[in-house]
């Protein structure tokens, strides 16, 4: 098996309210590997386009940040910022979700190629310059012929596919999409999507495809990991994971999906916890049909489950670690009154 | 898609367009000022000095004898012909004041405005960057009183300290009265006569002329320009697309000038432009502590002098310079932003 | 246009985006009250510095009689005529002026003037502009167009220019007084009310609550005086501080120019500065310098609040929240895949 090109380990990202530190990632461990779609899901505000940024260094001014993140044998976790700059660009790029406000309004779309281009590699020359661009903008299906043309010029769709061709540019290593379709049309989303997966095969480029959505991440990811309230709660094989979810919070994901066959919608209950104060043990203890005594009490421990995926749950073990009695059902008037808050 | 450059004519032509309604408003504003006044304008000025006979003969030739309609009608006719009229006091006709006064007060104004913005960017600039730091804390203390100061009162100061005590300055005036009598005048602007003539001494002088009044209102303006750079800049460097642009490794220097900084340019401009009548309000009160020739000086001679005539047709020249101003920013504000333009 | 929606010569922009309308406060201030109680940092010292210094000069006004050594054109005590243009000295502490009135109590009554005119003139003006924005920006049509034109047409002129030909043209009429010059003033700032307020029941007439208000059948009047009204009147102090803070520099821009209040009737700082020229060349500094300082002091006060407020009501400006994080100790975990520790921080030790 191929080295893992970018490796985490233990990530907290943590920053500052009115109220106290949010836990946005509390403990994240994943690795990527060249050529490799990792998809990363979960419900909005759990903390993935934290995960994601954070791995870039591309944080509000008072979070901290600790563990490690590895890039290519290179720790990326409290670098300077300086050097940090020159990595990102080059090495990592990063896809946004409203690729409408991503482009400076003032310049054009030749400029931000330029500006990009020079920041990592001042020796280019202007011809250099404009047909690198031009050929990674024609490799999105962006026609030459707007190469110098505004950002307002151009679709939602277009837009997206120029920041695309704007992140790979500089052929980085490793990219990090967040949500990049979720702004867009359903076909434009399946041509983003498509780009996506011609991505590996044209640049051998590694992704973290940050979604909400299934659906995207069982087309497109070879591996996907599952994050609640700030800590991955199962990874895997993606279609491991979606056949024989292990997580209970996974198996209730899947199950509020909506395909052409279902017939009631299914949500689960409560809301996604607040991450100033997230629940103790097991944050999903309290929206958890199969919570146990322990799960309240003890965090969970992560451990590989019999097909193979990494998970956190006690219902998986260690035996050895649940307290004696721990098994016993968790009283249910406490999700009642989490469903009613 | 069309070019930039015809869009731009097209625009420009939209923009011309929209102007006539804003001077038609102007204008009888300025006039129904003038008019709903009591009293007899021809009287306050002259009466005393003249006999009924001869006061009722300047009452008829300067119009007041006909109905306010076709006053109206007159002032307008007057106005798009390029006649401001004729001071009832002194026989000069307004579009002589507003070339001799009128560029004695561009002087100060654009010599003014450049000192604000070459202060008053890189504080805000810094400012903005630093939010909430003590440069921030004093940049924008720096910004409230220079405001809150009059610029009479920075004036009396500065003349005190420059000039009577230190004696590096002029008191007041343009050009001292040797300069005055030998430098021909071209432009009726003081350094740019200087420079056409190859006087250096004239040149040094008028400099001197001019360094009190221009940093007394460049000080005021300044104010303006940190407070609005550092607003808009907190909010750009907020954009969508300065995360981005930080995402693509583009040196954080280049983040903030080329994106931040730029894009706050266009709200910055659009009120600078508005700030137009701050400038204005200052030159008049700057040109009374300096005793500088400009038009509000000339303005405040002729309130004094109860001449309607002269004031109106100074009016008329500020209601057309604020509506000059804002067609200016405008046009800038499309040079900046292509949207505008589309 | 993103930022800076309105730009009077005192303020930054504010008010970009309206305050949130969905609640209603106890009475009309009481969010700004709670706001204000939540002031942190740089906001919180602008604005008690700024309220403390206002609060100085308005004693000085309601008290001036009291406090003032002298009258404010008294230029004789016990038949003896005072010195003219005396210096500082033991009995006349900031001197006497051309006309040998005592500078401390010009100084101190020129609060008195310029504190009537201002409350005047912002009263005035909030009577005057904030119903024309209501009504203009709820009806809209050719009303609101003609308003919308003469309003901007006024806000563009050079706001002094304005000031100064009203008060020549109201000398013959009204006299050259407080009422004068609070008039004078008036008209400059109620465009500014107008549009403000113009724009936020502009945005405000789209909520939901005031559409249901309308789909339920209230009138107008109702809509206006009890939905609107309380939600724009949020935004009215921040511009009235600023406001008033100019129309101290206006008042005194009136009198330094000679059609401001003239002495007889009042003392007034402008004018005073005026009358300070001449003696500034002959270097008699104290004539000029205090009330000079007087009204950089009222109005850096005025608008250290002003500041203040839109600081703490503009969520834009309002800092952010980025408090710096300490991250908790953890335990040494060792952390390799895939056979992670189990996460020990806090309760992981019950277990043990």
């Amino acid at each position: 098996m191929a080295a893992p090109v970018i490796s985490v380990r233990d990530l907290r990202v943590w920053y500052g309210t009115e109220r106290g530190p949010v836990r946005a990632v509390d403990g994240v461990s994943f690795d990527v590997r060249a050529g490799e779609t990792l998809g990363l899901v979960g419900e909005s505000g759990c903390g993935k386009s934290t995960l994601g940024r954070g791995i870039l260094g591309l944080l509000p001014t008072g979070s901290a940040v600790d563990g490690s993140v590895r890039f290519r044998d290179r720790e990326l976790v409290g670098v300077k910022q300086s050097d940090m700059r020159e990595t990102r660009g080059a090495e990592l790029g990063l896809i946004f979700q409203e690729p409408m406000t991503r482009l400076d309004p003032l310049m054009r779309i030749s400029e931000h190629f330029a500006e990009t281009l020079r920041a990592h590699e001042p020796e280019l020359s202007s011809a250099e310059i404009d047909a690198r661009s031009i050929d990674t903008l024609r490799r999105m299906g962006i026609p030459p012929t707007r190469f110098r043309h505004y950002p307002h010029e151009f679709s939602g769709g277009m837009r997206q596919r120029i920041m695309i061709a704007l992140a790979l540019v500089l052929n980085p290593a490793f990219v990090v999409a967040d949500e990049p379709t979720t702004a867009l049309d359903v076909l434009v989303e399946a041509q983003i999507l498509s780009i996506l997966a011609d991505l590996k095969r044209n640049f051998d480029t590694s992704l973290l495809l940050i979604t909400h959505n299934l659906g995207i991440v069982a087309e497109a990811c070879e591996r996907v990991a599952v994050m609640y309230a700030g800590r991955i709660v199962e990874e895997g094989d993606a279609r491991q994971v979606f056949s024989d979810p292990s997580h209970p919070y996974t198996r209730e994901l899947l199950r509020s999906t909506i395909s052409l066959s279902t017939t009631a919608l299914h949500y689960i209950p409560g809301s996604p916890p607040d991450l100033v104060d997230p629940p103790s043990g097991c944050h999903f203890h309290p929206r958890c049909p199969s919570a146990m005594q322990v799960c309240s009490r003890l965090d969970p421990v992560e451990v590989r489950a019999a097909s193979g995926q990494r998970v956190s749950c006690w219902l998986h073990g260690p035996d050895e670690l649940i307290p004696p009695g721990g098994t016993a059902p968790l009283q249910r008037q406490e999700l009642a009154s989490a469903d009613e808050a | 898609m069309a070019s930039s450059g015809g869009s731009l004519r097209r625009y420009a032509l939209t923009r011309l367009a929209l102007v006539i309604p804003m001077v038609l408003i102007l204008l009888t504003v300025v006039f129904l000022l003038m008019r709903v006044a009591p009293g007899d304008p021809i009287q306050a000025a002259l009466g005393g000095k003249l006999s009924p006979a001869q006061l009722e003969e300047k009452r008829r030739a300067a119009g007041f004898t006909k109905p306010l309609i076709v006053q109206y009608v007159d002032y307008l006719k007057q106005v798009f012909s390029l006649n401001l009229g004729t001071a009832i006091t002194d026989n000069q006709p307004i579009t002589t004041v507003l070339k001799v006064n009128g560029a004695a007060t561009l002087e100060l104004s654009v010599a003014a405005s450049i000192i604000a913005l070459v202060i008053g960017v890189p504080i805000g600039l810094r400012a903005g960057r630093l939010r909430d730091s003590a440069f921030d804390a004093g940049g924008r203390l720096f910004g409230i009183i220079t405001y809150a100061a009059p610029v009479f009162f920075v004036g009396l100061l500065f003349q005190l300290v420059f000039s009577k005590w230190l004696n590096w300055l002029p008191n007041s005036g343009m050009l001292s009265p040797i300069d005055q009598a030998e430098l021909p005048t071209h432009t009726h602007l003081s350094v740019v006569d200087a420079i056409w003539d190859h006087n250096m001494s004239a040149f040094i002088d008028s400099l001197k002329h001019l360094a009190m009044p221009s940093f007394t209102l460049g000080l005021l303006l300044c104010g303006v320009v940190i407070r609005l750079i550092r607003t808009n800049l907190i909010q750009t460097l907020k954009g969508d697309y300065v995360e981005a642009a930080r995402a693509r490794g583009v040196p954080e220097h280049k983040v903030v000038m080329r994106h931040a900084f730029r894009n706050a340019l266009v709200p910055v401009v659009t009120v600078m432009g508005l700030q137009a009548a701050l400038l204005l309000s200052g030159a008049v009160l700057t040109e009374e502590t300096f005793n500088w020739p400009g038009i509000g000086n000339q303005l405040v001679t002729y309130l004094n002098n109860r001449d309607y005539t002269a004031v109106q047709g100074i009016i008329t020249i500020f209601a057309l310079a604020v509506v000059f101003i804002s067609l200016l920013i405008d046009f800038v504000n499309a040079a900046i932003d292509p949207r505008v333009r589309y | 246009m993103t930022a800076a929606s309105i730009a009077e010569p005192g303020g930054e922009s504010i008010l970009d985006t309206p305050p949130p309308t969905n609640s209603r406060p106890r009475g009309p201030f009481g969010r700004l009250w709670q706001q204000v109680k939540q002031a942190q940092g740089f906001s919180k010292w602008l604005l008690w510095v700024g309220a403390a210094i206002t609060a100085v000069f308005i004693v000085l006004a309601v008290f001036a009689p009291l406090i003032a050594p002298y009258g404010f054109d008294q230029y004789m005590s016990h038949g003896v005529r005072f010195a003219k243009q005396g210096s500082p000295n033991g009995t006349h502490w900031f001197g006497t002026n051309v006309r040998s009135v005592d500078v401390l109590s010009v100084v101190i009554y020129g609060s008195r003037t310029a504190i009537e005119v201002v409350v005047l003139a912002v009263v005035f003006s909030l009577f005057i502009g904030v119903p024309l924005g209501l009504i203009s920006g709820y009806y809209g049509g050719w009303l609101d167009r003609i308003l919308v034109l003469i309003m901007d047409a006024l806000f563009a002129f050079p706001y002094l220019l304005l000031a100064i030909i009203i008060a020549f043209l109201l000398q013959n009429s009204v006299g050259s007084g407080v009422l004068t010059a609070a008039i004078a003033i008036t008209v400059i700032y109620v465009p500014q009310y107008f549009r403000v307020v113009r724009g936020q029941v502009l945005s405000a007439r789209e909520e939901p609550y005031v559409e249901a208000a309308r789909a339920l059948g209230a009138r107008p009047r109702t809509i206006m005086g009890r939905y609107l009204f309380f939600n724009v009147i949020q935004s009215v102090p921040v511009i009235a501080t600023l406001n008033a803070a100019d129309a101290i520099l206006t008042l005194a821009g009136l009198g330094f120019l000679g059609f401001g209040i003239q002495p007889t009737q009042a003392a007034e700082w402008g004018y005073e500065l005026q009358r300070g020229v001449a003696d500034m060349g002959a270097g008699l500094w104290w004539t000029s310098v205090f009330p000079g300082l007087a009204i950089v002091s009222l109005v850096t006060g005025l608008t250290l609040v002003g500041e203040g407020l839109n600081d703490v009501l503009n969520p834009v400006l309002r800092k952010r929240s980025g408090r710096r994080v300490v991250l908790p100790r953890r335990d040494a975990a060792a952390t390799t895949l895939p056979t992670r520790q189990g996460d020990n921080r806090g309760r992981g030790e019950e277990l043990a």
